[in-house]
């Protein structure tokens, strides 16, 4: 802690803050922590969500019921897409801690471009899983699971496009790039969460090593 | 000077003058200004200010309670003699799901949490809380989905499967309509409220306190909300998730609580204990906050055992979600399991009994001041014991097995959620009034609502555990004479109106002296923590000047001579805040907070009608996302005079 430059009486000294930055990146920042406090909330329904896929497998005779496991294809080509994603993501992440404009507009480009190719491969993945919501409750576990992830998918995808519109016509601060910072932060649990679910939803239907 | 004019000079000024000397200084008066919610109607709806949400958050509960109270005395009636008229078994299911539905959801957990938001920002030293504008989405999404149940309870769709809504009994099967649809609705609506407040006080905790209050140094009620909001990220999910599954199941067909089609009703019960018995110390845990302040206080003493206090706090957080299997103790779950919860159960005693004998090494070694917020406090003691013991008696499974689904279960959870917390709650609503309101509350009068409401809870609860192990059942409408139930019911029910009558009472006393109380002054009791030190009511931006804090107590241990006592440097008509260390305190950097806006309000209408209709039909979910969508976007997009505000105390790190 720092005292103020002038020297003062007891009742008269203060701490001076003025000269401190207006706005940091990471841990430093608000932002980060109400980010870091949804990624908790999320994980948590995730965690709970495949919980529940495993008490119901424990539960059944059979697995997947009465329905073939997905096909992989399309899940596997997801995976990939969403991990070439994070290129671009930590560029856009690196440059906007740099302040680095136009890298920014780049690289939150070119993610985008990626979150909208896999939510369009998402839409093959609901046409390959071989089961309906309401064929039992296989079909309901797999279905809420990819569900719950597209929902995450849809409201990052809103979510960087609003800010990469906002970083191409303004009007902007650099409170903004710290936006763009938290959002590259929450894509990567977003992707991370979707590693564990594709295993459970992909490879959880199949059969085990005895 | 007129506002008019202040704003006039400020306008001169821009973002050049800096917070200065506290007392009525022509800076002190611009940032009242600056902090101060819009005037008008759509001000109204625009007020972002934290105290202002906490008392509409704390009035909206009070409310709820008061609904609640109302529910439950209808239902002591019907039980107040054997075969009863009064209401019917239908009406009866609704109200008593009501009832529970209300007093959880609607009133113990939400008002803690609206207590916090109150006074969290003046307890670390801050103008504001971390996110103002979702704090005010918070409350307005809380009031719409506490609405929307009553709503639907006055039209004669009110929930009536328990407010557990356990499956299948709340399932399509055996609750066909739309009673259970809205009760699902209302609890994922409620939760995402709790879940964000909980990320608001947390953010505020971490990283809004003022320089030097270290976590070391950080009021215990303060730790109790930050302990608590941790809980809630980790404990609200699981009944969101199961109360989506079950309107999923409702409304699209899916099947996972359908055993005839692989779903498993039990995975309900584990889902909605893993978040209902962590709830119990959501509402506990703020309670414990609030005896660490007032105990202090009145003993005219710092805590004993502050570390351990600490603690204790986090281990009852941890404890707490190993114990969901001891409601299922008569479920075929394996024997093993159940041993294991038995232990956790009993564990948990051991923090709780630590915290208790720092307290009372906290009164003995100090002078006693019986003011009423310390008979609340000590009632808490005598109440709270009688729970445990029976909370202690429940967690072991022959015991348990033998008075499953007995008034002995009502009559020890209300035990420990009235003792844990509504009477730490009332002793914590004279302590804080003087604050809050600027003038005391009565002290007879409150003497006299807190001796109806120790005797009336005691009369109204302490008989069911007679009943519960005479063997009379919960969730019955009506009994049989003879069964020698009905003197115990009587009694019982001449307590609940006794009990009522002292909450009545404390209501009266409350308007009365809001006009008539003494004047307080900024801290009536001499007590030690921030928020006693600025005027009672605090003013718009809490802290003229934002103090540094040199010790646990900042009041009882002022600045030694030479350090800093107050920050200086802040813009005073911008809404500009200190950010500081996680762990130190030190300061980080400044930062504007969001200026009033009426987009939380839009939005949380939009995602209302979102909520409702999705009762419906599932593509409300879709049509109803976009005006939602519209309204975040809107919100989230900058003005371009915050914009040049922003850009004017621009500094790059």
């Amino acid at each position: 802690m720092t005292t103020a430059a002038t020297p003062a009486s007891r009742s008269d000294a203060t701490l001076d803050v003025s000269g401190l930055p207006s706005f940091r990146f990471s841990h430093h920042s608000p932002m980060w922590w109400g980010t870091l406090g949804m990624i908790a909330i999320e994980g948590t329904v995730f965690a709970l969500a495949i919980a529940s896929y495993f008490y119901l497998r424990m539960h059944s005779n059979t697995w997947p019921m009465f329905a073939l496991p997905p096909d992989l294809f399309w899940g596997t080509l997801n995976t990939a897409v969403m991990l070439g994603s994070l290129v671009p993501n930590q560029l856009a992440k690196s440059a906007s801690e740099r302040l680095d404009l136009p890298a920014v507009r780049l690289w939150l480009s070119v993610a985008l471009v990626f979150a909208f190719l896999f939510l369009g491969v998402r839409v093959m993945e609901f046409a390959s899983l071989n089961v309906r919501w309401d064929s039992n409750a296989y079909g309901s576990i797999v279905w809420t699971l990819l569900g719950l992830h597209t929902t995450h998918l849809i409201t990052d995808t809103i979510d960087t496009t609003v800010l990469d519109v906002l970083f191409f016509t303004g009007p902007l601060d650099g409170r903004r790039f710290v936006d763009v910072s938290e959002n590259c932060f929450y894509w990567y649990f977003v992707v991370g969460s979707w590693l564990p679910i594709y295993l459970v939803i992909y490879w959880g239907a199949r059969p085990w090593p005895s | 000077m007129t506002h008019a004019t202040l704003e006039a000079s400020m306008a001169a000024d821009r973002v050049r003058m800096k917070d200065g000397p506290p007392a009525g200084s022509r800076e002190a008066r611009a940032l009242d200004v600056t902090w101060d919610d819009p005037p008008g109607l759509l001000g109204w709806f625009c007020a972002i200010n934290h105290k202002t949400i906490a008392k509409r958050f704390i009035v909206t509960t009070l409310g709820f309670f008061a609904a609640g109270g109302l529910i439950a005395a209808v239902m002591r009636m019907q039980l107040s003699r054997p075969e009863n008229t009064l209401v019917g078994p239908d009406m009866y299911n609704q109200l008593f799901t009501m009832h529970g539905t209300t007093m959880m959801f609607l009133f113990a957990v939400p008002v803690m949490q609206a207590v916090a938001i109150y006074l969290v920002p003046l307890m670390v030293g801050s103008r504001t809380v971390a996110f103002p504008r979702m704090n005010a989405f918070a409350y307005w999404i809380f009031l719409f989905g506490g609405l929307m149940l009553y709503a639907a309870f006055f039209v004669n769709s009110g929930p009536d499967a328990g407010w557990f809504a356990y499956v299948p009994l709340a399932g399509p099967d055996y609750s066909p309509g739309k009673r259970v649809d809205f009760w699902a609705q209302m609890i994922t609506f409620t939760e995402l409220s709790g879940l964000i407040e909980a990320i608001v006080i947390i953010a505020t905790v971490f990283k809004m306190r003022a320089p030097g209050m270290t976590l070391n140094r950080m009021p215990l009620l303060v730790w109790s909300n930050l302990v608590t909001s941790f809980m809630v990220l980790f404990a609200m999910p699981a009944v969101m998730l199961a109360s989506t599954a079950l309107i999923l199941d409702r409304l699209v067909g899916t099947h996972f609580y359908n055993p005839a089609e692989g779903g498993d009703p039990l995975l309900w019960q584990h889902l909605f204990w893993f978040f209902g018995h962590p709830e119990v110390y959501l509402i506990f845990i703020p309670g414990l906050g609030f005896l660490s302040s007032v105990i202090p206080t009145f003993s005219r003493r710092p805590i004993y055992g502050y570390t351990a206090m600490v603690l204790s706090l986090v281990a009852t957080g941890f404890l707490a979600f190993g114990l969901w299997v001891h409601h299922m103790f008569a479920t075929n779950l394996p024997e093993l399991g159940k041993a294991f919860f038995t232990a956790m159960s009993m564990l948990i005693a051991i923090p709780s009994a630590l915290q208790i004998f720092c307290w009372i090494a906290t009164m003995w070694t100090g002078r006693l001041n019986l003011k009423t917020p310390m008979l609340f406090v000590l009632a808490f003691f005598f109440i709270l014991v009688l729970g445990g013991l029976t909370g202690l008696m429940l967690g072991a499974v022959p015991l348990d097995l033998q008075v499953h689904d007995t008034y002995f279960v009502v009559a020890h959870l209300h035990y420990v959620l009235i003792g844990g917390a509504v009477f730490p709650l009332f002793g914590a609503f004279y302590y804080w009034y003087p604050k809050i309101k600027g003038r005391m509350m009565g002290e007879a009068l409150g003497k006299a609502s807190f001796w109806l409401m120790f005797i009336g809870f005691n009369a109204a609860f302490f008989p069911m555990h007679w009943l519960g192990l005479h063997g009379m059942p919960r969730r019955v409408y009506t009994y049989q004479a003879g069964m020698g139930w009905d003197g115990m019911n009587l009694l019982s029910t001449l307590g609940a109106f006794t009990f009522a009558a002292g909450v009545f009472l404390s209501l009266v006393n409350a308007v009365a002296s809001a006009r008539r109380g003494a004047v307080a002054g900024a801290d009536p009791w001499g007590a030690g923590t921030l928020e006693w030190s600025i005027a009672s009511p605090p003013p718009p931006c809490n802290f003229h000047a934002i103090p540094t804090v040199h010790g646990r107590d900042p009041l009882w241990q002022p600045a030694p001579g030479g350090a800093p006592a107050r920050v200086s440097g802040l813009a005073v008509n911008v809404r500009e805040v200190l950010v500081t260390s996680v762990i130190d305190a030190l300061p980080d950097h400044r930062m504007t907070s969001p200026n009033p806006s009426p987009w939380p309000f839009l939005t949380a209408l939009a995602t209302t009608v979102l909520f409702i209709g999705s009762i419906f039909t599932p593509w409300a979910v879709v049509w109803a996302a976009i005006p939602a969508t519209i309204a975040t976007i809107l919100w989230f997009w900058p003005k371009h005079k915050d914009n040049s505000e922003d850009l004017a105390l621009e500094k790059a790190p």
